[in-house]
C-alpha cells in the first residue's frame, strides 16, 4: 500500500475524469446529460475512497510530512507532494465535498458535460493546492482553480454572474501575482522553490528603507505583505471581501458550497503554510493589524448580513465573518489559536456549506433567494425546518455543534494575546445569533400565508443523502472535538514551537523595540 | 585566406534555395505551380532548420568575424525557421481562398527568413544593419502582398516609411558606436567599453541603437507602427509577422546588449527598464479597447515584447535564457492563435471581429476550447504554459536586483488578463449572435489542437519542460563567455 503515490493518485484521478468526459462522452441528450453526472459522481466517489487510506495510514504523532512523493520537474523546480497535520484535514474535506457537490447539481441541465469537467478540474486543483510541497507547483494550483470558477460562475451563474466572474477573478488574480513576486524573490534568497527546506530557511528581517520608508522587519514584512495581499483576498478579509457576496449569490449551488466549503480555505491554508511559520517575525510585527481587520470583519460583516434581504448574500457574509475568527487565532500564533482556526474552517466547511446547499432545496423549488418570499416553511417541510434549524445554531455557534469549538478555541487563543480584540470579537458573536436566528424565524418559523408556498414539498431523498452526513460531522465534532484537534496537533505544536523561537530570537534582538526576554515578555 | 563554408551552410541553402524558387515559380504558371513553391518553401525551410540543429556544435566565427554560429543564434534559428515554416503552411489555404496566392509571397518569406538567420548571426554592427534591411525589405513588400486592396498597401507604405525611419535611427547610433569605439565588431567594441568606460557620445549611440532595435521588436514608445501593419496585412503576412520576426529582432536586440556592450549593462538597463514598463502597460491598457482582433493581438504582442525585454533588462545569463524561453512559447501561443484567426469566417468572408466570436463555444466547442487555453496561456495563467514564460523572465530580474520591474509586470498581466479574459467571455458567455463559422482546414486545425494541448499539458511533471529551460540556458551560456 505504501508504494503506491497515493497522493498523486487522488490528485491526477478527477483531472482524467474531466478529460474523459470531455474528450468521449458524445451527445448532448438527456442520456448523455445522465451519464456525464453519474461518471463526475462515480469520479469523485473513487478519489474520496482513495483518500481514506491516507487517513488511515496517516500518523498524527508525526509532526513532519507523510506520504512524501519527490521528484524532479523542469528548471530547478520540484514535484515534490506531502501531507502534514494542518494539510491533510483539508484534502480529506475536499474529497469529502465534491461528491457531495456533483449530486446536489443533479437538476442542473445546460451544458452538462462541461459543468461537470469543471468541477472535476477544479477538484485537482484544489488538492493541488493542500498537497503541493514545492512553492511553484503551489502557485501553480492556487491560480488555475481561477479558471474553472471562473466558468462556473460566468456560465451557470445568475443574472449578474459576468460581472461577478470578473470581478472574483481580477481581485484574486492582482492579489496572487504579487504573491508571485514574494516567491521569486524567496527562490532567489533561498535557492530553492521546497517548501520544506523554505520552512527551515530564516529570512532576513534586518531593517531597511525604501524611497525614505523605514521598513520594519525588512524582507521578512514586505514577503509578508505580497502574500497577504494574496491571501486575505482568497480568505477573504475586510475591507477586500467584497468580490465574495457577488460570486456566492451569482453561483450556483453546487459553485457557491465549494466556494464556501473549500476555496475559502486556501487562504488560511496559505497563512498557516507560508506567511507564520516563514515570516515569524513579521507576524508578530502585523499582528496588530491583523486583529484589527479580523474585529472589523467580524463585526461589520455582522452588521451587513442583518441587513440583507437575499439569503444566500445573508450566508456569505456570515462566512466573512467567520474567517475573521480564523484570521485572529492563526496570527494568535499558539496551540489554542491555530488549533481553533484550522477547526473553526473545517467546521465553517460544514456548516456553510450546509446552509448553501439547504438554500439551494429552496431555490430549485421557489427559484428565488429573497428572504420576504419565505415564512412558515415550517409547516410544509418539517424535516428542511428541523436541518435548518441545527445549521442555523451551528453558524451562531452554539455548544454541542462544531461551530461552538472553532469560535471558543479561537478566542482563546486570541485572549492571552489582546483580551480587546476578543471583546470585539465576542460582540460579534452575539450579532451574528441576531441574524441567524433572524433569518430562521423569517424563513422557516411563523405562519404559512403565502400561496406560492402552499404546495413546497419537503426535502426528497436525494437531498436528505446529501444534507445528512453533514448533520452527523457537525454534530460529532461538536460533542468530540478532540477527534479532529488530535489529528492536526502535533503539527501545530511543531509551527508553534518554530515560529516562536525566531519570534523570542527577534525579541532579544531587539526588533520589536527595546530587547527584551521571554520571561519579561510573559510578565 | 580560406574560409570555412560549412558554418555558414545553413544560409547557403536558403540563399541558393531562394533564386530556385524564385525561377520555378518565375517560369511556371497556374495555382499547381504556386502550391509547389509554397510547399517547398516551408519543406526548405524545415531542412535549414534540421541541418542548423545537427551541423554545427560549439563556437565558430567566419568572414572575420561578421558571422557567429553559436549555440544562442542556432536555437533562435531553429525557432525562426519552424515558425516560419509553420507559418507558411498555415496561411495558404486562406490566400488561395482570397486569391492572393502569388509565388512571391514563399520566395519573400524565404528572404526574409534567410535575413532572420543572419540577423541572429550577425558579429558586428555592418552585418547586423545588411542583414536587417533583408528581413525588413522582404517583410514591407509582403505587407502589400494584396495589392488590389488599399489597406494592405498602405499597410506596407506605414510599414515602409517607419521601417525606414528606425533603420536611420539605428545607423546612427550605429555610426557614433564607431565613431566612439573604432570599430564595428562586437567583441572590439566589448574590448572597447571594458578598457575605457562609457563615454557620454557612446551612451548616446546606445540609445538611438536600442530605440532602432526596439522598434523593430515593436516595444513601445516605437509601436506605433504595430496595430495599422498587423490589421491592414493580409491575415497569414500579420500572423508570420507575430513570431519569427519577434524572435529575430529580439534575439538580435540581446546579441547586441550582451556581444558588445555587456560592460555598459548599466547604460542600457535603465533604457529597457523603461522600454519594457512601456510596452507591458501599454500593451495591456491599450488593447482593452479594441474590437478586431488582429489589432487586438498587435497590442497583445507589444505588451508580450515588454515581458521579453524584462528578461534582456536582468543583463544576465539567466535573462537571456529566460528571453528564450518567452520567445519560444510566445511563438507557439501565437501560431495557435493565427491558426484559430486564419479560419474565422462569416459568410464566406473573413472577419476578424472580436463580437463575432459570441457564444461560440456552442457551434465549434472544440475550436472555442482550443482558442479559450491560448488565451488562459496568453494571459499567463497557471497551469498553462504561458505562466512559466512570465515566471522565468520575473525570476531573472528578481534575481538582478530588479524586483520593482517584475512588481510592475504582474500588474500589467492583472490589467491584461482582462481582455484575454473577455474572449473567453464571448465565446462562453455571451449569446450567440452572428454566425461566424469557423473553416479550419486540416493543417490550421492540428496546429490550433496541437499548441493548445502543448500550452495546457506542457508543465506535466513527466515531461520535463520537453528540456526547453536547459536548452534555452545552454543557448544562452553561449552568448555570455
Amino acid at each position: 500500500m505504501t508504494d503506491l503515490p497515493l497522493l498523486t493518485l487522488v490528485l491526477i484521478i478527477p483531472a482524467l475524469g474531466a478529460l474523459i468526459l470531455l474528450g468521449f462522452l458524445q451527445g448532448d441528450d438527456e442520456a448523455a446529460n445522465g451519464n456525464a453526472k453519474r461518471l463526475g459522481l462515480l469520479v469523485t466517489l473513487f478519489t474520496l475512497v482513495l483518500s481514506i487510506p491516507l487517513a488511515a495510514g496517516f500518523d498524527p504523532g508525526d509532526p513532519g510530512f507523510q506520504f512524501v512523493e519527490d521528484g524532479v520537474w523542469f528548471a530547478g523546480l520540484g514535484y515534490k507532494l506531502g501531507v502534514d497535520g494542518i494539510s491533510l484535514p483539508f484534502v480529506l474535506l475536499t474529497t469529502f465535498f465534491f461528491p457531495l457537490t456533483i449530486a446536489a447539481s443533479w437538476h442542473v441541465e445546460h451544458r452538462v458535460k462541461e459543468y461537470i469537467a469543471a468541477f472535476l478540474l477544479l477538484e485537482t486543483l484544489v488538492i493541488g493546492v493542500f498537497v503541493s510541497l514545492d512553492m511553484v507547483l503551489f502557485y501553480l494550483f492556487f491560480e488555475g482553480g481561477l479558471i474553472p470558477m471562473f466558468l462556473i460562475i460566468g456560465i451557470w451563474g445568475g443574472k449578474e454572474r459576468i460581472y461577478a466572474a470578473f470581478k472574483f477573478f481580477l481581485y484574486t488574480l492582482l492579489g496572487s501575482l504579487l504573491m508571485l513576486v514574494a516567491m521569486l524573490y524567496m527562490y532567489f534568497d533561498a535557492g530553492t522553490t521546497d517548501i520544506v527546506a523554505l520552512l527551515n530557511h530564516q529570512f532576513s528581517y534586518e531593517e531597511f528603507d525604501i524611497l525614505g520608508w523605514q521598513i520594519v522587519g525588512g524582507a521578512q514584512t514586505l514577503m509578508w505583505l505580497a502574500f497577504f495581499a494574496s491571501f486575505a483576498v482568497k480568505m477573504p478579509m475586510w475591507p477586500v471581501h467584497t468580490w465574495l457576496p457577488d460570486a456566492h449569490v451569482q453561483a450556483p449551488t453546487a459553485g457557491s458550497v465549494i466556494l464556501a466549503a473549500i476555496l475559502l480555505k486556501m487562504g488560511g491554508y496559505g497563512f498557516l503554510r507560508f506567511s507564520l511559520p516563514m515570516f515569524p517575525v513579521a507576524s508578530e510585527l502585523m499582528q496588530d493589524f491583523v486583529f484589527f481587520l479580523s474585529v472589523v470583519a467580524i463585526i461589520y460583516t455582522s452588521l451587513v448580513a442583518l441587513m440583507q434581504e437575499d439569503i444566500k448574500k445573508l450566508v456569505a457574509y456570515s462566512s466573512v465573518a467567520h474567517m475573521g475568527f480564523v484570521t485572529l487565532g492563526i496570527f494568535a500564533a499558539n496551540q489554542q489559536g491555530v488549533d481553533g482556526a484550522i477547526f473553526q474552517m473545517i467546521s465553517h466547511g460544514f456548516i456553510s456549506g450546509a446552509l448553501f446547499l439547504l438554500v439551494g432545496v429552496v431555490y430549485d423549488r421557489m427559484h428565488t433567494r429573497e428572504i420576504a418570499a419565505y415564512g412558515g416553511l415550517a409547516e410544509r417541510m418539517p424535516i428542511y425546518a428541523a436541518v435548518m434549524m441545527l445549521f442555523t445554531f451551528g453558524n451562531v455557534g452554539l455548544p454541542g455543534t462544531s461551530g461552538f469549538v472553532g469560535e471558543f478555541l479561537t478566542m482563546m487563543g486570541a485572549f492571552q494575546e489582546s483580551t480587546w480584540t476578543v471583546f470585539g470579537a465576542a460582540t460579534g458573536i452575539i450579532l451574528s445569533a441576531g441574524y441567524a436566528l433572524w433569518l430562521f424565524r423569517r424563513v422557516v418559523l411563523g405562519q404559512l400565508i403565502k400561496q406560492s408556498l402552499q404546495s413546497i414539498q419537503d426535502m426528497d431523498g436525494r437531498e436528505e443523502a446529501i444534507i445528512a452526513p453533514l448533520v452527523v460531522l457537525t454534530l460529532l465534532f461538536g460533542v468530540y472535538p478532540s477527534l479532529a484537534t488530535e489529528f492536526f496537533g502535533p503539527s501545530v505544536a511543531a509551527l508553534i514551537d518554530s515560529v516562536t523561537a525566531a519570534q523570542e530570537t527577534a525579541y532579544a534582538e531587539g526588533v520589536f523595540g527595546d530587547p527584551v526576554t521571554l520571561t519579561e515578555l510573559e510578565e | 585566406m580560406t574560409v570555412d563554408l560549412t558554418i555558414a551552410l545553413p544560409e547557403i541553402v536558403m540563399a541558393t534555395g531562394a533564386m530556385t524558387l524564385l525561377m520555378l515559380g518565375a517560369w511556371g504558371g497556374g495555382d499547381a505551380q504556386r502550391h509547389t513553391v509554397t510547399t517547398g518553401a516551408a519543406l526548405l525551410m524545415l531542412l535549414v532548420a534540421a541541418l542548423v540543429a545537427t551541423i554545427n556544435t560549439g563556437e565558430r566565427t567566419a568572414f572575420t568575424g561578421a558571422f557567429v554560429d553559436d549555440g544562442f543564434a542556432r536555437f533562435a534559428k531553429v525557432l525562426i525557421l519552424l515558425a516560419s515554416a509553420v507559418m507558411l503552411l498555415l496561411g495558404r489555404s486562406y490566400l488561395e481562398r482570397r486569391g492572393i496566392l502569388r509565388f512571391e509571397y514563399p520566395v519573400l518569406i524565404v528572404l526574409a527568413t534567410l535575413g532572420m538567420m543572419l540577423m541572429v548571426s550577425s558579429g558586428g554592427l555592418i552585418p547586423l544593419y545588411v542583414a536587417l534591411e533583408l528581413q525588413s525589405l522582404s517583410l514591407y513588400v509582403v505587407a502589400a502582398i494584396n495589392r488590389d486592396s488599399a489597406r494592405s498597401t498602405e499597410a506596407g507604405l506605414k510599414y515602409f516609411v517607419l521601417g525606414a525611419l528606425s533603420s536611420g535611427l539605428l545607423l546612427y547610433g550605429a555610426s557614433l558606436v564607431y565613431g566612439y569605439t573604432g570599430t564595428t565588431a562586437f567583441d572590439g567594441i566589448a574590448a572597447v567599453v571594458e578598457v575605457e568606460g562609457v563615454s557620454p557620445g557612446l551612451t548616446f549611440g546606445l540609445v538611438f541603437l536600442c530605440a532602432g532595435l526596439a522598434f523593430k521588436v515593436s516595444a513601445a514608445p516605437f509601436h506605433m507602427w504595430t496595430p495599422d501593419v498587423y490589421e491592414g496585412s493580409p491575415t497569414p503576412v500579420t500572423a508570420f509577422f507575430a513570431t519569427a520576426p519577434k524572435v529575430a529582432a529580439g534575439v538580435l536586440f540581446a546579441r547586441v546588449l550582451y556581444d558588445g556592450f555587456i560592460d555598459a549593462a548599466a547604460a542600457w538597463q535603465q533604457v529597457l527598464v523603461f522600454v519594457a514598463v512601456a510596452s507591458m502597460f501599454l500593451g495591456a491598457v491599450a488593447a482593452i479597447g479594441q474590437s478586431n482582433l488582429k489589432r487586438l493581438l498587435a497590442y497583445s504582442s507589444i505588451g508580450h515584447m515588454g515581458y521579453a525585454l524584462v528578461g534582456l533588462a536582468a543583463g544576465t545569463p539567466a535573462g537571456a535564457g529566460s528571453l528564450l524561453v518567452y520567445l519560444v512559447i510566445y511563438s507557439v501561443m501565437n501560431i495557435g492563435t493565427f491558426a484559430f484567426v486564419l479560419s474565422m469566417e462569416r459568410d464566406g468572408q473573413p472577419t476578424t471581429a472580436i463580437e463575432d466570436l459570441a457564444g461560440l463555444s456552442q457551434r465549434a466547442p472544440a475550436q472555442a476550447l482550443g482558442l479559450a487555453i491560448l488565451m488562459f496561456s496568453l494571459a499567463g495563467l497557471p497551469p498553462m504554459v504561458g505562466f512559466f514564460a512570465k515566471f522565468f523572465v520575473f525570476k531573472a530580474a528578481v534575481d538582478a536586483g530588479l524586483a520593482a520591474l517584475a512588481v510592475a509586470g504582474a500588474i500589467a498581466s492583472v490589467i491584461s488578463a482582462y481582455y484575454y479574459l473577455n474572449i473567453v467571455r464571448l465565446m462562453y458567455l455571451a449569446e450567440p449572435g452572428r454566425l461566424l463559422t469557423v473553416n479550419a482546414g486540416p493543417i490550421q486545425q492540428t496546429v490550433l489542437v496541437g499548441s493548445a494541448v502543448l500550452m495546457a499539458a506542457g508543465w506535466l511533471p513527466f515531461l520535463g519542460g520537453f528540456g526547453l529551460p536547459d536548452a534555452a540556458e545552454a543557448a544562452a551560456a553561449s552568448l555570455l563567455r
